[in-house]
């Protein structure tokens, strides 16, 4: 496999990795916490008709290590919206922390995300409904990734249920889709209680999910 | 050189390692007086500093502060967020020396010190917090419909604003448009005063003089933060703990007031009111304000034997 398309958000290079070809609209994979981008993929993902595409986010992979960290899901958010200017149109399918991600860009970008599928993995609850105490001490800066800034500030990052329960209403209402979010995990932080009690939300297993954003026009 | 009555560059400076993020310092006053840090609020840098600062160094205090990340002379950074400004001013913390010292922070500079204060107890001493506790007040009361269609709104123009950061400049101009640019924001700041902080907190190019401020960063924005969770943060300070409110209301202003604050104010916590200026206190009105600091950290000043 040849290396990675590079994106640029602001001052980080993401690693935008081609995973297979294809005609139609893409699948965007997008990893766990700590984790980055597999360059196999699983068995749900291997029946998607068109191209499959995976992102390396922000101080993972073979992205950028920022220096000083700071990390909020809503860059990572910012890290998908980089990715979707280059490649158009996609269904998304995260795992963990990615499903979290994944749930922000299909409320922020609706008319762009045709579908996002919500996955257990690594940094799937973050740090509860509100703020914990912070982590306050200075790294050394990480020399390979993952960054331990994201894997301190990603684990602990608020997610209150009622901004998940709004960035599913931006889905319903911007993408035009019946049930834009699925959610295919079985842990269920708060985060993820409120999403799947709000309609727009189907409660399905990845394979299924996958198969019906496939569909769509 | 532009001059402003009362305005004094700091007198020294140097630079703090954030792990990494450099980070332009300042000081007043003399090295061997009890220091205390001193934290600007958001799109301000030290600089803004330059009347109020002399006035607690004249009582007797050394006083620190600093550049946060992507303001001012320090490093831009390719991630901003509350906890890593935080962090960064520990280092600075860590700069000055051994022993709590007291605190004073102006809008999100008083708000962060507040929460260090909060969290790392042993570092401070005292806060003093300048019109910087967020409490919702002005914030407008909507039907949940009606704040998801803000959000869409904020997200998108949020992303469209990321997309566009990788070649953004500030926009150039003269030190007087740069001055005029920065009274939006600023309405109740004279003019005199925003074209003397342009000389520090801009930088000139062949075709004019651009804000440093790193232009990835746009006022407001979205997330998960509340901002009751400012407030009630107030109740877990243990430190002697002051702050002071402004009467005129002003966009950049929260609006908190005593009433606001009373439930939770902790033991040693006290409030004050500066009538008739807005939000950016220490400026309109440096010598109340002043006044008000160094009373609050008297106690504090005689006990470090100066």
């Amino acid at each position: 496999m040849t290396g990675p398309t590079i994106v640029r958000h602001n001052r980080i290079d993401l690693a935008l990795w081609a995973l297979r070809p294809g005609t139609g609209r893409p699948l965007l994979l997008l990893h766990g916490l700590g984790e980055a981008t597999s360059l196999e993929l699983f068995p749900a993902a291997e029946a998607w008709p068109g191209p499959i595409w995976g992102l390396d986010f922000t101080g993972h992979g073979a992205s950028t290590i920022p220096v000083g960290g700071g990390y909020a899901c809503e860059q990572l958010m910012a890290d998908v919206d980089a990715a979707l200017a280059e490649v158009g149109p996609v269904t998304v399918a995260g795992r963990g922390l990615g499903g979290y991600v994944a749930l922000l860009v299909a409320g922020g970008r609706p008319a762009l995300v045709r579908g996002a599928v919500i996955a257990d993995g690594p940094g799937l609850s973050g740090g509860g409904p509100a703020p914990t105490a912070p982590h306050l001490g200075i790294l050394a800066p990480s020399t390979s990734t993952p960054d331990a800034y994201a894997l301190i500030e990603l684990n602990a990052d608020p997610r209150p249920p009622d901004y998940a329960r709004h960035m599913v209403a931006l889905a319903v209402a911007g993408s035009g889709l019946d049930e834009p979010i699925a959610v295919a995990a079985a842990l269920r932080p708060p985060w993820l209680e409120e999403v799947v009690a709000q309609s727009g939300v189907v409660e399905t297993d990845i394979a299924t999910a996958l198969a019906t954003y496939a569909a769509l026009d | 050189m532009i001059t402003y009555p009362g305005a004094r560059r700091p007198d020294r400076g140097r630079r703090v390692d954030a792990g990494g993020l450099s980070l332009a310092t300042y000081e007043w006053g003399d090295p061997a007086d009890p220091p205390l840090l001193l934290a600007h609020g958001g799109f301000d840098f030290a600089g803004t500093m330059d009347v109020f600062a002399p006035l607690l160094a004249a009582g007797g205090w050394r006083v620190v502060s600093w550049d946060q990340r992507g303001h001012g002379d320090s490093d831009r950074a390719a991630l901003y967020r509350w906890e890593a400004d935080m962090r960064d001013s520990l280092a600075v913390f860590a700069s000055v020396g051994d022993g709590p010292i007291p605190v004073v922070g102006h809008s999100k500079g008083g708000s962060l010190m507040t929460h260090v204060a909060s969290v790392m107890p042993h570092l401070v001493s005292a806060v003093v917090n300048i019109d910087g506790i967020p409490s919702g007040r002005n914030m407008p009361d909507v039907q949940d419909h009606e704040r998801t269609a803000m959000i869409a709104t904020e997200v998108a123009s949020w992303l469209d604003h990321r997309r566009r950061t990788a070649e953004a400049e500030r926009r150039p101009g003269t030190l007087d448009e740069l001055a005029e640019r920065r009274a939006q924001s600023n309405p109740r700041l004279s003019h005199e005063w925003l074209r003397y902080i342009a000389t520090i907190g801009a930088f000139e190019s062949a075709d004019g003089w651009r804000w440093k401020i790193d232009p990835s960063m746009r006022m407001g924005g979205f997330g998960p933060f509340r901002p009751e969770w400012s407030l009630q943060r107030v109740a877990e300070v243990g430190q002697p703990f002051l702050a002071i409110f402004a009467t005129e209301p002003e966009m950049l202003g929260f609006g908190t007031g005593d009433a606001d604050v009373a439930p939770y104010l902790p033991p040693r916590g006290r409030t004050a009111t500066i009538d008739g200026v807005g939000h950016f206190v220490h400026i309109e009105a440096p010598g109340p304000t002043a006044e008000l600091v160094l009373e609050h950290l008297e106690p504090l000043r005689r006990g470090a034997g100066r």
